[in-house]
């Protein structure tokens, strides 16, 4: 049959990926959502950029900063043992700059539709900000978080300029597979890329149709 | 809209910020909160200052004791009443201020609901008796009955006099309902544009042919105006007064006479 490998690797890094994400975005969004600071726009705008950059355009710049005979790069190597290009780890960073508009966005807007008096009202019982945010912002968003989240790892499945530019397309390790699926049409098997292409498309469609569901109250149903 | 204004208020009282939206009523109680920072002045609670501009003080809201209640309750909707309000305890605080509570607002019945299943009604008494919990000094009400039907309202103030007294509390209350102001305040203070236009008692303040009175009362204090206006201070048995005139009608009225007020409908004449 198929090579399960791209499969795999695909969704260990969307799932690595959404992680990681979620835990940095939650204060970024966060702070966009309520700063007034005159820097706020230009946040929102480099968070906003992975939504119209194209791929290959991030994936360039990551090459250039982070190979290894550039300075950075060189010393995340020499201190850190890290190398970000034609690696994992490359393609977990990539990822997570590529995805982070998915995350943030929703999670920016949930916070952004609460009523402030919630906030406050915390902050009068004597709850540190620490504690509002985790005790009483996050459990009112959660359908935000939810949708970030899913939305990330769906994004995160179809990448294919920034790996392809930072991969460097090695089995079991960054070849992905949406670059198998692009390799196999290269060799002319139509049939494992036929293979690869409809898992993906069935497994986002379910992802996306979940989500939608979910929002949409249709599923409340089952867990009332 | 420039915002000045002065304000003392004895401890115990219930107090009324009075005026039209956009006065700055809301704005006051806030900056009492510390939800809002004031550009100058100072703000002592007690022994306590917790603002004062020119030495940098400012106590964050979380360090005020201050129960607040909003116009739209701001219960925690991830919690039941109860949790709502054991969210509420302090550090080491013992649970028996939740039952006292539970009991005097009557809230029983409500324990294990959730926020979005109350009433307006329901969801306010659950928010005071939340603001209480910590046994705050001062209570700041913003509005809080403005969403509720005539019935609702009069209900929730009978619970608001009632928690008043029993916790000896100092309330501060943002309303534009001069019933409501009639019922519970001891003193209103009438705010516009940002000013502090008058204040006093709220039959004084607002007077109906029913409560139209006449009193004796001694000039405290004169304090000349812009506009050929002066401020006068009175005393009177049951409190005091503070009045706007136009200068020429008190032109032989000094410091310590003792003058008769007459109040028609909002108008108040002084004899000496």
């Amino acid at each position: 049959m198929i090579d399960w490998q791209p499969l795999q690797l695909t969704f260990r890094l969307a799932f690595i990926t959404t992680l990681l994400l979620l835990v940095v975005s939650i204060p970024l969004a966060y702070w966009l959502a309520y700063t007034k600071h005159k820097v706020k726009p230009i946040i929102e705008t480099l968070v906003s950029m992975p939504l119209v950059l194209p791929p290959t355009v991030l994936g360039f710049y990551l090459l250039i900063a982070f190979s290894p005979s550039s300075p950075l790069g060189n010393a995340l190597n020499e201190y850190l043992g890290l190398r970000l290009v034609f690696s994992f780890e490359g393609l977990v960073l990539g990822s997570m700059l590529y995805s982070l508009p998915f995350m943030v966005h929703p999670i920016q807007s949930g916070f952004a539709n609460l009523p402030s008096s919630l906030k406050e009202a915390a902050y009068m019982l004597g709850k540190s900000r620490r504690t509002t945010l985790f005790k009483v912002l996050l459990p009112n968003i959660k359908p935000s978080l939810l949708t970030g989240i899913v939305l990330a790892f769906a994004h995160t499945i179809g990448e294919f300029g920034v790996v392809l530019m930072i991969g460097g397309n090695m089995p079991g390790r960054t070849k992905v597979a949406s670059i198998a699926i692009y390799d196999e049409v290269e060799s002319l098997n139509y049939a494992a890329a036929n293979a690869y292409s409809l898992i993906l498309f069935a497994i986002t469609f379910a992802i996306l149709l979940l989500v939608y569901l979910t929002n949409g109250g249709h599923l409340k149903r089952f867990w009332q | 809209m420039n915002l000045q204004v002065d304000i003392k208020a004895e401890e115990g009282r219930f107090l009324t910020l009075y005026g039209k939206s956009g006065a700055g009523k809301t704005s006051v109680l806030r900056m009492l909160a510390g939800l809002m920072r004031p550009d100058a002045g100072r703000i002592a609670v007690g022994e306590e200052v917790w603002f004062d501009q020119e030495k940098g003080i400012h106590l964050r809201p979380q360090k005020r004791s201050v129960g607040f209640l909003f116009q739209d309750y701001a219960l925690f909707p991830n919690m039941t009443v109860k949790e709502n309000l054991e969210f509420a305890l302090q550090k080491g605080q013992s649970t028996a201020i939740i039952k006292a509570l539970i009991e005097l607002i009557e809230l029983g019945e409500l324990q294990d609901r959730r926020p979005e299943t109350l009433s307006g009604g329901q969801q306010q008494r659950v928010a005071l008796a939340r603001a209480l919990v910590q046994r705050p000094k001062l209570l700041l009400l913003d509005e809080p009955l403005s969403a509720l039907d005539l019935d609702m309202r009069e209900k929730l103030q009978r619970y608001l006099l009632k928690v008043h007294q029993e916790y000896g509390l100092t309330t501060i209350l943002v309303s534009h309902d001069q019933q409501e102001i009639q019922r519970l305040s001891d003193e209103v203070y009438e705010v516009e544009q940002g000013r502090i236009l008058r204040s006093g008692h709220p039959k004084v303040m607002f007077p109906t042919t029913r409560n139209a009175f006449r009193c004796h009362a001694v000039v405290e204090a004169i304090q000349a105006m812009e506009g050929g206006q002066c401020r006068l201070s009175f005393r009177m048995i049951d409190g005091v007064l503070d009045w706007i005139f136009p200068a020429a009608s008190i032109a032989d009225i000094e410091v310590g006479d003792r003058v008769k007020l007459e109040m028609g409908l909002a108008q108040l004449t002084i004899t000496s």
